[in-house]
């Protein structure tokens, strides 16, 4: 229709304008990783991917314009509307949505791929990584679908154990490995429904792989299947003789491995051990559901804004419950009347508080809480001792006692914020059930801790106004 | 282009992934994963070349979606990362230690 073409396909003006591209990718996420410079970096890799985009579409022999900028308004129209509809607490199932529609996008350019080779013979350099990439891309679509569907409770967070699991997902594998083994040796006649039986094959084992894995350690399997998804678009670049793609998709690649690996270890928890024993997989877990009534205390918002106000040391410790109940402006305002009666109150931030690293900081600064209150685990758990009250805030198995005392429990050796070390303990919670990881949570029986049953923003706003008046 | 010369490529990228990310505050790992995120629907190009070539119904079909799929992975991601950045954007009334800061 319109005669755009300026680039040759693979030529140097084209590959100079993607080497450009990659080296904004690189800036932008070196930018990235620190406070000052990260929204700079972000914008900065979105420049060097409209330059991507700019230039592919100015490549000589495309065509079907219509088609093209269908998708591109389609896709623009939705990313924009989710992006400016999600609520802060729903930013990680939103990654895991955008991560599985890229991984869709992957394995649906493989399949192309394949149909264009369909009759003749398909060199095994390229053949390799379609294959691959069609695999990783299915296993990442509906592996993060699943990540997106537990996050946004669609379906049961907790581990839903198969029987024969292992054996299922080990059978899977070897079929998928089989059938590509197949595919390659007849390169030159390669069988579409085979392709597409490897296509479905990946989808259930991406299914099958993430639906035993808790909710707690979802973060971990979304930067997973996110270096997966990189992968699987720089073996796209491999097929297509792309050199952004080969690039971006690596750099993704393996600074998604080192992110989640690094999200692993503030859990104490191995990637392996992620993937192959959900939490609670074996019935551990066990009182969390029938049991008897444990005694426990509980307290009201009048008698929590006495033991508060007449503390001289509070810390506040938010979990995802806040985040759900929206409740970091109301735990701020209670935060600055206790202030205001002369306590000192810190927020004692667990590495994996929220459902994400970093999740929470992002929520208690959206609420204007100064950065120097908000002090890591390392930092905060010596002072616990010395701590007047803690303010348990919606969270639940990051304060657990048992993840130290008892080895046997399902997160033992996970690190937690040592809030049964302070001298009182309030924990605002809706009600006694257990956490994301489907055990009992020994802080809540123990006697120096106090429960006050509430919505946490609601908690927190009486606290406030009994404070005020006292 | 050389397979060889992809490969030399590959890894070295790699490379530079790995060093990239180093020493990363907590804070900041929900927001770069989200960043990354976005910049792997760069295979968004891969579905521009395949619909740009397409030529049957399966494949208008299959680079169409694939497409938005692209762009959505692309928005939607740098979008939701300068969301979550700008709550950490220095507010005006009390700004916390920033040297590099012009204002009085």
């Amino acid at each position: 229709m319109i005669p755009l073409a300026v680039f040759e396909p693979g030529g140097d003006a084209a590959t100079a304008l993607y080497i450009l591209a990659f080296s904004l990718f690189i800036v932008g996420i070196r930018r990235g990783t620190h406070p000052t410079t990260a929204k700079q970096g972000n914008m900065i890799a979105a420049v060097g991917m409209a330059i991507a985009v700019a230039t592919t579409l100015l490549l000589d022999g495309i065509g079907n314009w219509g088609l093209i900028l269908g998708g591109l308004a389609v896709g623009t129209a939705v990313g924009v509307a989710a992006s400016l509809r999600v609520q802060m607490t729903q930013m990680p199932q939103m990654v895991a949505l955008y991560n599985g529609v890229g991984g869709g996008a992957v394995a649906l350019i493989a399949w192309s791929e394949i149909r264009h080779g369909l009759g003749v013979e398909v060199p095994l350099e390229e053949l390799v990584p379609i294959l691959f990439s069609a695999v990783v891309g299915s296993i990442s679509f509906w592996g993060s679908n699943v990540a997106f569907a537990k996050l946004q409770d669609l379906i049961p967070t907790r581990p839903l154990a198969v029987p024969g699991q292992q054996v299922i997902n080990g059978l899977l594998l070897i079929g998928i490995l089989a059938a590509c083994v197949s595919i390659g040796i007849n390169n030159d006649d390669i069988s579409q429904p085979l392709f597409i039986g490897i296509l479905i094959a990946a989808a259930l084992l991406g299914n099958l792989v993430v639906l035993p894995i808790g909710g707690a350690d979802m973060p971990v399997v979304i930067s997973l299947l996110n270096a997966f998804t990189g992968l699987a678009a720089a073996a796209a670049g491999f097929a297509l003789d792309n050199v952004a793609l080969i690039v971006a998709g690596t750099i993704v690649g393996s600074s998604g491995t080192i992110l989640t690996l690094e999200m692993a270890t503030a859990m104490n928890r191995s990637v392996a051990n992620i993937l192959f024993a959900g939490f609670g997989g074996a019935p551990a877990g066990g009182p969390a559901g029938g049991g008897e009534e444990r005694p426990h205390t509980s307290i009201g918002a009048q008698d929590a804004a006495i033991k508060l106000a007449y503390a001289d040391s509070v810390v506040i410790v938010p979990g995802y419950g806040l985040a759900v109940a929206q409740a970091q402006h109301a735990v701020k305002e209670m935060a600055d009347e206790l202030e205001r009666k002369g306590v000192t109150v810190n927020y004692a931030i667990h590495p994996v508080a929220g459902r994400m690293p970093g999740h929470m900081n992002v929520l208690l600064a959206e609420a204007d809480v100064p950065y120097e209150k908000l002090r890591e685990m390392e930092e905060i758990n010596p002072e616990m001792p010395r701590t007047d009250v803690a303010v348990v805030i919606g969270a639940n198995d990051v304060t657990n006692p048992a993840a130290k005392n008892d080895p046997d429990s399902p997160i033992a050796g996970m690190p937690i914020i040592e809030v049964h070390e302070a001298q009182q303990v309030i924990v605002i919670k809706r009600s006694l059930s257990p956490g994301f990881a489907g055990i009992d949570n020994d802080l809540f029986y123990e006697p120096n801790t106090s429960m006050l049953f509430a919505d946490a923003k609601q908690a927190a706003a009486d606290i406030a106004s009994e404070v005020q008046g006292l | 282009m050389d397979l060889i010369v992809e490969i030399t490529i590959f890894v070295l990228a790699a490379f530079v992934g790995f060093e990239v990310i180093s020493k990363v505050p907590t804070t900041l790992h929900t927001p770069l994963m989200s960043q990354t995120n976005a910049i792997h629907g760069i295979v968004m190009l891969g579905g521009l070349i395949v619909a740009g070539f397409a030529d049957d119904g399966v494949e208008y079909a299959i680079g169409f979606i694939a497409i938005a799929f692209g762009t959505i992975n692309i928005v939607g991601g740098f979008m939701v990362t300068d969301r979550m950045l700008g709550m950490f954007a220095r507010k005006p009334k009390k700004a916390p230690a920033d040297p590099e800061a012009p204002k009085p």
